[in-house]
């Protein structure tokens, strides 16, 4: 099924839910398991974003159904807690995460052009 | 604490707890580690927020996305979902619609407050018997009543009578009840307009109330209408009241209520019995106390007023009861019939999607196999189920809805509730839970066998699924359905049968080509007989004048129609008290040609003539029966009898007449002449149904009828036009159409045990092919591959028949008093119910046979 899902078009999925997306960008630079994947988002957003538990695997059980992240075979860190499970994006994924990259780049750029991002004037 | 969030993660889909609850726990775990005493219970607050939003999320995810396999697979299955869907609707309409008409009638309380504690009075027999008002009371009894009792909290009177209304649009003919001012205030239902009668005022304050149908027909709905004259009888009322919509009282007929007020003139004569009471109990008295209390009373009105009271005692039933036994009956036969129809529903149900997951097995084991859990198998089952269960529920509720407004000839007209139920919440929630009972729970058994199961065994190729044990329960199954039309068609069958029997009995006059119609003269325009007589005499010359017409007459009271009217009558030299148990006669006033209009034999004498007047010698024509009764071995013409306080002389005998109905004992019949009739008798004595009988079309007969009457009397109203036809007909009227509902579901079950029993053969042959083809291979007779499949069928014919046959005895004897005399175990209906299902069980082994015979054994080979 996932081997169908690959070639399919990613614009389907856009707009992407913030937690998918802040997700997807948590996991691009490599394997997490859960609570990396909470702390990651923290710090990137400066604290601003904390997922919950529910959301967070909720958010990942659709997101492993869609194929745009799986759970690799091989540990990154062999003595870590076996519990404990690990994500990776696929490329679907990261291709998926780049269409919603440019939605939004394309959003900022028509934002920028009606003055929206100059400051205000006092 | 991380005991409770555990427990707290019960709340999301199984298959989701058990692949990620352990990370959650631990999320949880390495959170709580640092935090303080309260920063825990934030914590905790805040997981079960978490939860609770995730695990609904969660839920509706799967939801939406089992709800897309359905329809898929649903798609796929297009006859299978039609199929099951209308077996659902077909059991959820037949017993909402049972129910809510039942419920209406038997169990719904009476749309008064606190309805349990309303009781009606009558006069009746002192040995008790029979069902609802046996006869009514004097005034004098009803005070003596009202005065030594200490049971009720107000007793009140009323009579029923009708009335012309004119003056608004054309002149109408009202059921008309005259209340005792107690009577609206013990009923408890406030007006919607105006006020109801005040016991200040005296008999000349002429008020009426109107029912709220008559005000919106008759008047607009017009809220000025309240202190508005209507004309009622020739004598203006004033209009003080309207009832809200839902009031009925005493039955639904009823449209204008008067005033009763009684006076001391009324409480002379013990025998005047028009009179009947009404009731609220006091709190916490019972029935039984009242019945005794009551019973009290008799005993000294008895001794006190022998003449009268001697054998008199009285009928006190609660007013919920207001009705005849066979209604009850009747609907507990059709809430069996309907419950046979569940029965048969959900068999035929369950045997559906116990095929479906026989063929699903192999689909179900690859979908186990790639990590589905049992869990969620079962999950996408039992939404599957629920989906088909709330689309035949709503299909069913529909059916319900059509079919409700059929039974209203089951509801009886006695009782004060509106004509037929309509479809509200609690309907709803019984046609629900029939549907989730039908759906759910036969969805629920093979999903949860088929999920218990999945395995590794129904991937293998050719695989025969499900084993002896599974064809065993279906061919149970198929054995309940079969019994269940056995039942169905017994009972109906038993039913006709009785139908048949009350319609061969001869009514004693024919019916054929006679119309009729009503002219009630209202009084006091019409107090004096001389007048009505005029009137009479007016329009049967002329109606006898016209065209077509062989003969016309007018009478008191249609038999059938009128089925009460009784008195006793006293023949001298004979030593027989004239109290209302022995020797009482139905008393009818009659103009001349009645006999002859009706087609009733003179067999004697001669017919009530025109020249039979007050102040000739007042004579009698008297039924056969009559005769027999009263003049054993004697001849009648010339004897004289003492009846109403006037020596009468039987000049003529005539045959017997089924006055009370063609299923009812009658008593003998007193014919008097129209022109004997005192000024002072009872308004229900005046002859006022006219009985035309005619030769050729009747096209331009009835204008004519109305022209003539209107010249007569110009605001005279004519009602109740139809022939006597109808009359008779009326007789089998509610148990045509509980038999028509009856025989509709034993249609439908034969129906759907035929499918079942084809379903079950298909299935048994599509299984066995290898076999048979083996057989048909080895040289096997195609006819004993055929009598191999057809003797299947039997069997399963004879294993529904035979607790079918036992059942339908057990009710037949159970529904007895419905069955006019017919034998419950009658020979003839038990071998035509069985013949069908035999030809039934026949018809659906047919296909299955034939597909077994034309099995090319290399093929069927070929196949594994």
């Amino acid at each position: 099924m996932k081997a169908t899902l690959d070639t399919m078009d990613v614009t389907a999925l856009l707009p992407l839910p913030p937690a998918t997306f802040h997700i997807l960008l948590a996991l691009a630079a490599g394997d997490r398991h859960g609570y990396g994947i909470i702390q990651d988002v923290e710090t990137r957003t400066d604290g601003v974003l904390r997922l919950s538990p529910g959301t967070l695997y909720r958010t990942i059980q659709r997101l492993l159904e869609q194929g745009l992240i799986v759970e690799p075979k091989r540990r990154p860190d062999p003595l870590d807690d076996p519990r404990r499970r690990y994500y990776r994006i696929t490329p679907y994924g990261t291709a998926a995460a780049r269409a919603e990259s440019r939605r939004l780049t394309h959003l900022v750029r028509l934002a920028k052009g009606v003055g929206f991002l100059t400051p205000e004037p006092t | 604490m991380i005991r409770l969030y555990r427990r707290l993660l019960y709340l999301y889909p199984t298959s989701f707890r058990v692949e990620y609850g352990g990370e959650m726990c631990a999320l949880f775990a390495e959170r709580s580690a640092g935090a303080s005493a309260l920063g825990k219970v934030g914590l905790l607050l805040g997981a079960v927020a978490d939860v609770v939003t995730n695990a609904a999320a969660v839920h509706w995810d799967l939801l939406i996305q089992d709800l897309r396999y359905t329809v898929r697979s649903l798609n796929h299955a297009r006859a299978f979902a039609a199929a099951a869907i209308a077996v659902i609707a077909i059991g959820v309409g037949a017993n909402t619609a049972a129910f809510s008409v039942a419920d209406f009638v038997l169990l719904r309380p009476l749309p008064f407050p606190e309805p349990n504690a309303l009781v009606r009075l009558c006069w009746g027999p002192r040995t008790g018997g029979g069902w609802g008002c046996m006869n009514q009371l004097s005034p004098a009894n009803y005070r003596d009543y009202k005065q030594m009792t200490s049971s009720f909290q107000v007793l009140g009177a009323f009579y029923g009578n009708a009335v012309n209304l004119v003056g608004a649009g054309d002149p109408r003919r009202l059921a008309m009840t005259g209340v005792t001012s107690e009577v609206f205030p013990l009923l408890g239902v406030p007006p919607a307009l105006g006020r109801v009668f005040d016991s200040g005022l005296g008999a000349d304050a002429r008020e009426v109330i109107l029912s709220y149908g008559l005000w919106q027909s008759q008047f607009g709905g017009d809220p000025r209408v309240l202190g508005r004259r209507v004309n009622l009888n020739g004598v203006p009322y004033e209009v003080i009241g309207v009832t809200p919509p839902t009031f009925h009282f005493p039955n639904r007929e009823v449209q204008v209520w008067t005033h009763l007020v009684l006076r001391a003139e009324d409480y002379a004569n013990r025998n005047d019995n028009y009179l009947e009471g009404v009731g609220r109990l006091k709190p916490g008295v019972t029935m039984e106390q009242a019945r005794a209390d009551l019973g009290v009373v008799a005993e000294r009105l008895a001794r006190d007023y022998p003449e009268t009271n001697e054998d008199a005692g009285f009928s006190f039933f609660s007013m919920r009861d207001s009705m005849s036994p066979r209604y009850r009956l009747m609907l507990l036969a059709l809430c069996g019939a309907s419950l046979c129809i569940l029965l048969l529903t959900c068999a035929n149900l369950a045997n559906l999607l116990l095929a479906r997951a026989g063929a699903r097995e192999r689909e179900l084991a690859v979908r186990a196999a790639l990590g589905a859990g049992k869990e969620r198998l079962v999950r996408q089952m039992v939404t599957e189920s629920l989906t088909l269960a709330l689309a035949g529920g709503i299909a069913g509720l529909g059916l319900a809805a059509a079919a409700v407004p059929l039974l209203s000839r089951l509801v009886p007209s006695t009782l004060p509730v509106a004509s037929h139920p309509t479809l509200d919440l609690r309907v709803l929630a019984v046609a629900a839970g029939f549907a989730a009972l039908t759906g759910l729970g036969f969805g629920l058994i093979p999903a949860l066998r088929v999920g218990g199961r999945a395995g590794w065994s129904g991937l293998r190729e050719g695989a025969r699924s499900g084993g002896g044990q599974k064809q065993r329960l279906r061919n149970v199954l198929v054995g309940v359905e079969v019994a269940a039309s056995v039942v169905l068609l017994i009972s109906s069958g038993l039913l006709i049968r009785a139908v048949w029997r009350i319609q061969s009995v001869d009514p004693g006059f024919v019916p054929g080509r006679v119309i009729t119609l009503k002219t009630a003269l209202p009084r006091p325009k019409y107090d004096l007989t001389q007048r009505r007589l005029q009137f009479y005499d007016r329009v049967l010359t002329d109606v006898r004048a016209l065209p077509g017409v062989q003969s016309a007459a007018y009478i008191s009271g249609l038999p059938m129609v009128m089925t009460g009217r009784i008195t006793g009558v006293v023949i001298p030299g004979r030593e027989v008290s004239a109290t209302f148990r022995n020797d009482v006669v139905s008393i009818r006033y009659v103009t001349s040609q009645y006999f002859r209009t009706m087609g009733i034999p003179l067999l004697r004498g001669r017919d009530v003539e025109s020249g039979d007047i007050a102040g000739r010698a007042p004579v009698a024509v008297v039924s056969e029966s009559f005769a027999r009764q009263f003049w054993p071995n004697e001849d009648p013409l010339g004897r004289t009898f003492v009846c109403r306080e006037e020596t009468r002389t039987v000049v003529g005998i005539v045959g017997d007449v089924k006055v009370r109905g063609l299923e009812r004992a009658n008593e003998p019949q007193l014919y008097v002449s129209a022109g004997q009739v005192p000024d002072t008798t009872f308004m229900n004595d005046d002859p006022k149904d006219l009985v035309i009988r005619y030769a050729g079309i009747t096209g331009t007969l009835l204008p004519a009828v109305r022209r003539i009457v209107a010249a007569a009397d110009p605001e005279q109203p004519i009602s109740d036009v139809r022939t006597m036809e109808d009359v008779v007909a009326g007789e089998t009227a509610t148990r045509r159409a509980q038999l028509r509902v009856l025989g509709a579901l034993a249609a439908i079950a034969l129906l759907l045990s035929g499918i079942g029993v084809y379903g079950l053969l298909a299935y048994t042959v599509s299984q066995r092919s290898r076999e048979i083809g083996v057989r048909l291979a080895l040289g096997a007779e195609p006819a004993g591959v055929a009598r191999m499949i057809v003797s299947q069928g039997m069997k399963l014919a004879l294993v529904g028949i035979v607790p079918g046959v036992l059942t339908a005895y057990a009710a037949a004897r159970g529904m007895r008093a419905l069955l006019f005399g017919v034998d419950p175990a009658d020979p003839a209906t038990i071998l035509g119910a069985v013949t069908l299902v035999v030809i039934m069980t026949l018809a659906g082994s047919l296909v299955p046979a034939l597909r077994a015979v034309r099995l090319n054994p290399m093929l069927a080979l070929r196949v594994e």
